[in-house]
């Protein structure tokens, strides 16, 4: 089981805690905080998985993530969605456009933990 | 106000109901139609004889007409009954059951009006949290700081041991975060406050631009008599509080000003009663454009036209750069509006003018015709696409006046929408998700 994550993040303290939080974990962590070229990142990165906001400048999380879902070889890349929108109808759109696991902010930090986990040990299953 | 001044009131209102003229009922009970008239403005106190002639030639009890209830309950138990639309409603005895029952009918039509009132308060919010950016904006800061904090905060508390370097920058972040939400939650507590307190819920450019447009009534005498100052109109403007609502605002004023020159508010309000409200008659008559008449029309004061009138004004993105609201039309007050409304099936045909009744389903069901045409808006340009405009006026049918054609049924927004069976629908209903 690989154990990169890429993390999408414009919030830059989220971003140093989330990356604090998975590196003492055993995880080593890039963080990245634009959406307009963030696929291009992720292809070039190549994770194991990606922590992804669903609000970034110049690109929006979703739209991120379609374009993720539509690369020969990254269908299955888990993908992490964090929003302050919890509404059932993004929810129902992030499902749709693809995503692993949908988590709204506030999150506490076992919860990403757990998540990052149960992710990749799903990953590394299939 | 006494009880007997009223009593002038009531027999008004149950001549009208009659359909008789005021002199024919002055004849009959033998008075002059002054001193009728003088009664019925409850300026002659009544009572004795000519009482109980009048009650005889109107057809009701004396004291229906001294003690009858209210004309503002038996209005609002008709308009109850309307808008329930339950077929057998015994509306014609709506003024018996007010006098019989007066603390019923009080109760019902209470409940009516508080029912409107919450749905009114339902399309709002629902309406503001589904689209309003600033509220999406403020409440997406708020949530990511806490968030942030939240990250740190556990980190801080739960790690054991922690470099000092890690621990200072922690407590910094926590330190900067804090300050951003305290900030963050005043900002979107004001502004719930600002929009809460104030009836017209503005906040928006186009808000406050709307809500300054219906304070003079969409018409500006001053404007209408060439002599006024688009900056001193807009500078005694309590509405129009930012520089971008003023900035909006002045635009408005200067195309209504050419309207004027281009329209006068004599001849046009002449040309309106003549030939009544015939958009490309006008527009031939003035040699001026469709869209230029639409708006001349919107602005006409009380009086001209038999009732009111809406406007809606998009540009090709659909946004909705203008509003005239008009009773019983809903118009969203942000976001995307119905696309089945004809203002955006005459982009797909620029420059062709299209009529369609519509019907929208609110509170009761209301039809309107409604005209629409879309027009290339600035000066042409080799190599450079023409941007459209789309103007779309809103006039009410009158009871009776329909054709018998069936309307199109249209919408004010999805979310607020109760027609199941539309193929425009973007996103459910709160309606039907029984919110």
């Amino acid at each position: 089981m690989g154990r990169h994550v890429l993390l999408i993040e414009d919030e830059a303290n989220i971003a140093e805690a989330i990356r604090f939080l998975l590196t003492r974990d055993g995880w080593q962590v890039d963080t990245h905080a634009d959406g307009s070229d963030a696929v291009e990142v992720v292809c070039a990165a190549k994770p194991d998985l990606v922590i992804l906001d669903m609000m970034l400048p110049g690109k929006s999380g979703m739209d991120i993530l379609r374009e993720l879902r539509a690369i020969d070889g990254l269908h299955d890349l888990p993908v992490l969605m964090l929003t302050a929108r919890g509404q059932s109808r993004d929810r129902d759109m992030a499902e749709k456009a693809g995503v692993s696991r949908f988590m709204t902010k506030p999150f506490s930090n076992i919860e990403v933990l757990t998540a990052v986990r149960d992710l990749l040990a799903q990953a590394s299953r299939t | 106000m006494p009880r007997d001044m009223l009593t002038g009131s009531r027999i008004r209102e149950r001549r009208a109901i009659k359909g008789l003229r005021q002199a024919d009922l002055a004849r009959q009970v033998g008075i002059s139609p002054s001193y009728l008239n003088l009664i019925e403005h409850n300026r002659r106190r009544i009572g004795g004889k000519l009482l109980v002639d009048l009650a005889e030639v109107l057809g009701v009890e004396p004291s229906m007409l001294t003690e009858g209830a209210e004309a503002a309950l038996i209005s609002g138990l008709r308009e109850a009954a309307a808008e329930a639309g339950v077929a057998m409603a015994e509306t014609d005895r709506a003024e018996e059951f007010a006098g019989r029952f007066p603390g019923w009918a009080e109760v019902l039509v209470w409940s009516h009006r508080r029912i409107t009132s919450l749905e009114r308060t339902v399309e709002t919010l629902s309406d503001r949290l589904t689209h309003d950016p600033r509220l999406a904006a403020s409440l997406h800061e708020v949530l990511s700081t806490a968030a942030a904090i939240r990250s740190t905060a556990s980190i801080l508390a739960e790690t054991g041991e922690l470099e000092p370097e890690w621990r200072d920058r922690f407590h910094r972040n926590l330190n900067e975060d804090s300050a951003r939400l305290a900030d963050s939650s005043k900002a979107l507590v004001n502004y719930l406050d600002d929009t809460e307190a104030s009836a017209d819920h503005r906040g928006a450019p186009q808000e406050e631009v709307e809500a300054f447009m219906a304070a003079h009534g969409h018409h500006f005498p001053l404007l209408e008599a060439g002599a006024g100052d688009l900056d001193a109109i807009i500078a005694s403007a309590p509405e129009l509080t930012g520089r971008a609502a003023r900035q909006v605002a002045r635009k408005i004023l200067r195309q209504y000003a050419a309207d004027v020159v281009a329209m006068p508010l004599a001849p046009f309000s002449e040309a309106v009663k003549a030939q009544g409200l015939d958009p490309l008659a006008l527009a031939q008559a003035f040699a001026v454009d469709l869209p230029a008449v639409f708006r001349r029309i919107a602005t006409l004061p009380e009086g001209v036209l038999p009732g009111e009138v809406g406007l809606v004004i998009c540009d090709a993105s659909g946004s909705i750069l203008f509003r005239k609201a008009i009773t019983g039309f809903a118009l969203p007050r942000h976001g995307e509006a119905c696309p089945l409304w004809p203002l955006f099936s005459a982009l797909n045909r620029p420059l062709v003018p299209i009529r369609r009744r519509v019907s929208q389903l609110g509170r009761a069901v209301a039809e309107f015709d409604c005209l629409a045409i879309a027009w290339p808006d600035g000066p042409p340009g080799f190599e450079r696409d023409p941007l459209y405009r789309s103007i779309m006026l809103i006039l009410p049918v009158r009871h009776g006046e329909g054709d018998g054609a069936t309307p199109q049924p249209v919408g004010g927004t999805c979310r607020v929408c109760p027609r199941s069976d539309c193929d425009a629908r973007r996103e459910p209903s709160i309606l039907s998700e029984g919110f």
